[in-house]
């Protein structure tokens, strides 16, 4: 796709309307939990104003030094430096919007289970054990070109109880900020070859194949560590401006 | 054939899961990661404006509250600017106010409570007035796309009546579903606000 250049920056506008056939639907009832959680009216259509193109923005000085590193994060501060158990690797990409603009400055955070798949989280019991040294969350703000990285342990599969069968594949959730608060995504990025993927009643939750190979990430040799970790290349494309019209008001008009 | 679209599709959405408070509230699913977790206050105590609390849970279609729901808010001061340079409208903003939250509820009631000042109205779409509200977001377990949503302040009937986003709601008893209640019984007036993500008073949710 071609690159328009940097965005720029936080102009007000209106945002493109979100196309709702392409992610998944509220009722997707082989994702049972989604049955009784679904709103079953038709959604409220508005014309946006600036509570929706408006939104929180955040800086560097929000987040802490290591916080995109996975690896090291939760250690330094809780269990001494240990090293978590499992595979290393990098998961790195870039943010652009829907005009192919790289979006600077958006806020990344992730949150994962660790290599037995395992979350550290009060509400979760599965059997397998917590890892003294992985939290599990990070936190990144794109560069100048909408790129971000973060250095982490490939999770683990993990059973959940929506049918004895169910297995989640190995993933990792995003979430993310743009400029405005209608931008506001969370998802899930997948890994390459994973034959769980398409048994996930979560995956399958999404109409479209081409969509779901959206969140595969392929393994990427040009960005993995020699000697250390492997790398995947995850990009992101978040709703973009009807940017024209716009620029044209600017002008006075 | 035609020309290729520039316009590409976004990433499409999956639940946040069960256990989204690791990444988005760490201190809820039970180790404080972060020195400063985000959203923690939406408004300092030094802001202007009135200073109010909201309660209420998030109900599912058989009535169970959603416990592992989270809400992220986002909200104008007293004066209704939004916390963004464009959005200052002359006038600094005070350092106190980020206008956004993120709410958490009891694991095991699924209540939620938190505290701010009331917003002032906002400039809507066609330059009229849009009530005082806040723009909410949930995500949880069983939530495929982020519900949008907003809450407006009983105590404001007449901005109320004149919003451009309520007036569209032709159904007086939708309407409601989005106007939070005014309890003046304690020390500070909170709204009491329920989500309903489905039934008979089924919220309503926005396409924004």
């Amino acid at each position: 796709m071609p690159t328009l250049g940097p965005s720029p920056g936080p102009t007000p506008g209106e945002f493109q309307p979100r196309d709702r056939a392409w992610h998944p639907p509220a009722l997707t009832p082989a994702y049972k939990t989604s049955i009784t959680r679904s709103p079953a009216r038709p959604l409220l259509s508005l014309a946006q104003s600036p509570s929706e193109i408006t939104g929180p923005v955040f800086g560097p000085a929000d987040l802490e030094p290591l916080d995109h590193d996975l690896i090291r994060n939760y250690a330094m501060k809780f269990s001494g430096g240990g090293e978590p158990i499992g595979e290393r690797i990098i998961v790195h990409g870039r943010v652009s919007d829907g005009n192919g603009r790289p979006l600077a400055g958006a806020l990344i955070e992730i949150w994962q289970a660790n290599a037995g798949g395992r979350y550290r989280h009060v509400s979760d019991t599965y059997r397998a054990a917590i890892d003294p040294n992985f939290g599990g969350c990070g936190r990144a703000l794109t560069d100048a070109d909408g790129g971000y990285m973060f250095h982490t342990i490939k999770p683990g599969a993990y059973p959940w109880p929506n049918s004895d069968t169910s297995w989640r594949p190995p993933h990792i959730h995003f979430s993310l900020f743009g400029a405005a608060f209608c931008q506001r995504l969370v998802t899930q990025m997948y890994f390459e070859g994973d034959p769980l993927i398409a048994l996930c009643p979560i995956v399958n939750a999404i109409p479209d194949p081409e969509a779901v190979a959206r969140l595969v990430a392929p393994l990427d040799m040009s960005a993995a560590m020699p000697f250390d970790s492997l790398a995947y290349r995850f990009d992101i494309v978040l709703r973009g401006r009807r940017s024209t019209l716009f620029e044209n008001r600017l002008e006075g008009n | 054939m035609v020309q290729n679209q520039t316009c590409r599709k976004e990433t499409p959405s999956q639940t946040a899961g069960p256990y989204l408070h690791i990444g988005l509230a760490p201190g809820a699913a039970g180790f404080e990661m972060f020195a400063r977790e985000l959203g923690r206050v939406i408004a300092g105590p030094r802001c202007e404006g009135e200073r109010i609390g909201v309660e209420g849970r998030v109900l599912d279609g058989a009535g169970a509250p959603v416990t592992d729901v989270l809400i992220e808010v986002w909200q104008a001061d007293a004066l209704g600017r939004y916390n963004r340079p464009e959005d200052e409208g002359g006038a600094p903003l005070e350092p106190d106010f980020t206008g956004f939250g993120r709410v958490v509820p009891d694991f095991a009631t699924g209540v939620f409570s938190f505290e701010t000042v009331k917003p002032g109205p906002v400039v809507g779409p066609g330059g009229e007035s849009q009530a005082p509200h806040l723009n909410l977001w949930l995500v949880a377990r069983g939530i495929n796309l982020g519900l949008n949503t907003r809450m407006y302040f009983a105590d404001e009937a007449e901005a109320n009546a004149a919003d451009p986003v309520l007036g569209r709601i032709e159904s007086a008893a939708r309407r409601r579903t989005l106007i939070a209640g005014r309890d003046n019984t304690g020390s500070l007036p909170v709204y009491r606000f329920d989500i309903h993500l489905q039934g008979a008073t089924e919220t309503v949710f926005l396409d924004i």
